[in-house]
């Protein structure tokens, strides 16, 4: 069976893609950046964070990148004023939501949310900033987990399940109070499913889970995913 | 009857007899036992009923049945006496002698106790709630002796599959569960999709507050819903289905289970269904307790196992539902229609209504209103003649000031809007939504900007947290709201409200965090100057707001 390829529009520039390839990706492979939190190639497509939101003429709605495939003749535009105000908007939800603050945070200067937030001009933060005292757990011998720093971008989950294949991370309780556990809501030392393979660390795009005593830009790898699978392919 | 094997001839049979049974009584006594009347004691009225037949030795001429709603939930317990239908209100236990002794001894109709509000029933077109009160739902018999699982029987020996869907396309139905896509072309997705097995879900997760359509619909007439997943199964080709439903309806869980097993029992599901070579099986799934797992993908993953997440669509359900197979998910509503729609055509069906919205559409009439209820009406039937002709108005001399159409995540509309005519396009265009069915009636005395924020913590606390505007801009959104009501509002909150609204509607994942604006917006919108007056006078006319969270 061979793969057909579909031609579409991006910003104006023409580009031929494989049948199937998500706009994300069609967009990336031609030089077309469009910013993301919660997507990482080698992981199944999330569609939570809303900073991919592209507009496709002809429809009134927006699509999230990640998650949107490629059809022929659709013209995709990834950068108007309206998308940039909404990305901003979203990013100043995000660093509202929870306490982010830069200065005293371990992931200063290597965090995906800060360097959104300067990519796209956040100067400042037109909500309340929610000040959280969620649990920060550091039972585990050199995992951390600090959830008041947590976007709920769920990589950590989705690389613990997909590609470590244990599935010890996932959500308790729902919207606003959702939170990244370990197995049946345990302290991380007392997780009988962990293996410490810290890939969560590598993939987590803030300061949220990193690794004690570890330089942070050393820990931060965000092609883990990737370069585990096709090492795997490889044999 | 039970454990008999029909056949698709014995159905007439079986209504015929069951004709016979019925009018060997002279009178039928309707005692309503949803979950609306039996708080106000609607079991020990049917007991007391019992009695009195014996007592008075008129049980053999008499029938006492236990049905399901009546539509007049405001002065519960409802009796119905047929014939004649002799609507009782608010009866009592006590009451229930005089009314045997006066109405079935002496046929004199007790005039005191008789339902007076005619103009309720005179404006309502009931087709969905046909058999709601009228028959007893844990009784198969009595369905099929008023024309039950006749429409199936139709489809499985005179109709193909596609001829079917021709019908369903043909009526114009459009899904009830406030979305308002063809029902038609959503089965013509589903047949065609060539990947199998197949799945349909109905979807009884009716979670907004003081919505009670789908359960009462379930209580009163659970197999108008069995029989419409049996053809809707026949049509897109499907042979497993589940009715996914609250945990908190339990007497609607009961009629149903019951539902199932007796048409289990006769053969009208499982394999061969009427000995013809067409199978079925239906499930029950309970859902436990979440508001978003009536969306459309969410109650997907719930029914697999999975936490109530709602999934990005493509890939539509009608291609990768359950399991990734086609699915077809229809809310309740819908399905009980088909029954009808069969029955006597599609065409029929586009006779009622307006040519873009075809048939009817149930509400939950709450509020401040005289006659709350649960009420079916024609499409495009209008706001005010739903208020006032059929609700009564609003209750003790007050003004009608608002009134919230489609659920917590509905718009609320000014008294300017009353000519609106009630349909899917009409209501999307003043920003309300159909949503499930909710009307909720506000008076003078109540405060717009708490009414708002009221939704908005409904919608803070059912956001399933998948998506960034639905998780954290709701959540945002209602901090401004407890500023505004409790005197720390800003002019500029009225900017950042709106601004952050938009957003949130177009940009959310699922239709939770896509209409949960709508109360935010309409009320900017209809009602901005009592936002002005809670930030810049720090007043509130109806008295809600500026109390301090300790008092209150």
């Amino acid at each position: 069976m061979s793969i057909g390829t579909v031609k579409l529009k991006i910003d104006g520039v023409e580009v031929t893609v494989p049948e199937g390839t998500m706009i994300l990706k069609a967009a990336k492979d031609n030089g077309i950046i469009i910013p993301t939190l919660c997507s990482l190639e080698g992981l199944t497509a999330y569609g939570g964070c809303r900073i991919c939101l592209v507009e496709i003429s002809g429809s009134p709605k927006l699509f999230p990148a990640c998650i949107t495939s490629v059809s022929t003749g659709m013209a995709v535009t990834t950068n108007s004023e309206k998308l940039k105000e909404y990305r901003k908007m979203a990013v100043q939800m995000l660093l509202a939501e929870r306490t982010h603050i830069c200065s005293v945070c371990v992931a200063d200067e290597h965090c995906e949310l800060q360097d959104m937030a300067n990519q796209l001009g956040v100067d400042h933060v037109m909500f309340e900033r929610n000040w959280s005292r969620d649990e920060i757990d550091s039972t585990h011998d050199f995992l951390v987990i600090d959830r008041n720093r947590c976007i709920l971008c769920t990589r950590c989950i989705r690389v613990c399940d997909q590609i470590e294949g244990v599935h010890t991370l996932d959500l308790k309780l729902r919207g606003k109070d959702s939170q990244v556990i370990m197995d049946l809501d345990e302290h991380w030392a007392n997780s009988c499913s962990c293996t410490s393979c810290r890939k969560c660390a590598k993939v987590c795009p803030v300061g949220a889970i990193y690794i004690e005593g570890e330089p942070i830009g050393h820990t931060k790898r965000k092609d883990i995913a990737e370069f585990i699978l096709t090492r795997r392919n490889r044999k | 009857m039970e454990g008999l094997k029909l056949k698709l001839d014995d159905l007439q049979r079986v209504a015929e007899h069951e004709v016979d049974f019925q009018r060997a009584y002279k009178y039928r006594i309707n005692v309503c036992c949803s979950s609306g009347c039996v708080p106000f004691g609607a079991l020990k009225v049917l007991k007391a009923f019992e009695d009195a037949v014996k007592e008075f030795g008129v049980d053999k001429e008499c029938k006492v049945a236990r049905t399901g709603c009546i539509g007049t939930c405001s002065v519960g317990p409802a009796v119905l006496i047929e014939p004649g239908d002799y609507l009782y209100q608010s009866v009592t236990p006590e009451k229930v002698r005089e009314i045997v002794r006066d109405h079935i001894v002496l046929g004199l109709p007790v005039k005191d106790m008789l339902y007076k509000n005619q103009a309720y029933f005179q404006k309502q077109h009931r087709l969905v709630l046909r058999n709601a009160g009228k028959i007893d739902p844990s009784r198969i018999e009595d369905y099929i002796s008023a024309g039950g699982y006749s429409a199936l029987a139709k489809c499985l020996a005179t109709m193909t599959s596609q001829g079917v869907i021709y019908e369903v396309r043909t009526s114009g139905l459009r899904g009830r569960g406030g979305a308002g896509f063809s029902t038609g072309q959503k089965w013509g997705l589903v047949a065609r999709a060539q990947n199998f097995p197949k799945y349909i879900v109905a979807n009884l997760d009716e979670g907004d507050p003081g919505v009670f359509a789908n359960r009462t619909l379930a209580e009163a007439d659970p197999h108008a819903i069995i029989e419409g997943m049996l053809i809707a199964a026949y049509a897109v080709g499907a042979q497993k289905g589940y009715i996914y439903i609250r945990s908190e309806y339990p007497l609607a869980i009961q009629t149903l289970q019951k539902a199932i097993a007796q048409a289990k029992a006769m053969s009208l599901l499982g394999d061969n269904i009427l000995e013809m070579s067409f199978k079925f099986d239906l499930e029950l799934r309970f859902g436990a307790g979440a508001f978003v797992a009536g969306e459309e993908t969410a109650i997907l993953a719930s029914v697999e196992g999975q936490r109530a997440m709602p999934r990005p669509r493509p890939p539509y359900p009608a291609n990768s539902g359950l399991w990734k197979k086609p699915t077809l998910i229809q809310n309740v509503e819908t399905l009980a229609n088909i029954p009808l729609i069969v029955q006597n055509g599609g065409l029929w069906f586009t006779k009622i209504g307006t040519s873009k919205c075809t048939g009817t559409k149930c509400f939950s009439l709450t509020g401040q209103i005289n006659n709350p209820g649960l009420i079916e009406v024609p499409m495009g039937i209008s706001l005010r003649e739903v208020v006032f002709d059929i609700g009564g108005g609003v209750p003790d001399g007050r003004k009608f000031k608002a009134v919230l159409v489609g659920g917590p995540s509905g718009g609320c509309l000014p008294d300017t809007l009353l000519e609106l005519p009630i349909d899917y396009d009409s209501l999307t265009k003043v920003g309300a939504i159909m949503g499930s069915g909710g009307i909720v009636v506000l008076d003078d005395q109540s405060c717009m900007v708490d009414t708002a924020k009221f939704f908005t913590e409904f919608c803070v606390d059912e956001s399933c947290g998948k998506c960034t505007p639905c998780r954290a801009g709701l959540a945002r959104i209602k901090e401004i709201f407890d500023g505004i009501t409790q005197g720390t509002g800003k002019m500029d909150d009225i900017a950042t409200l709106e601004k952050s609204g938009v957003f949130i509607r177009d940009a959310s994942l699922c239709g939770l965090g896509q209409t949960a604006p709508n109360p935010v917006l309409t009320t900017l919108r209809y009602f901005k100057d009592e936002y002005l007056e809670h930030i810049v006078e720090k007043k509130c006319k109806a008295g809600k707001c500026f109390k301090n969270e300790k008092e209150a």
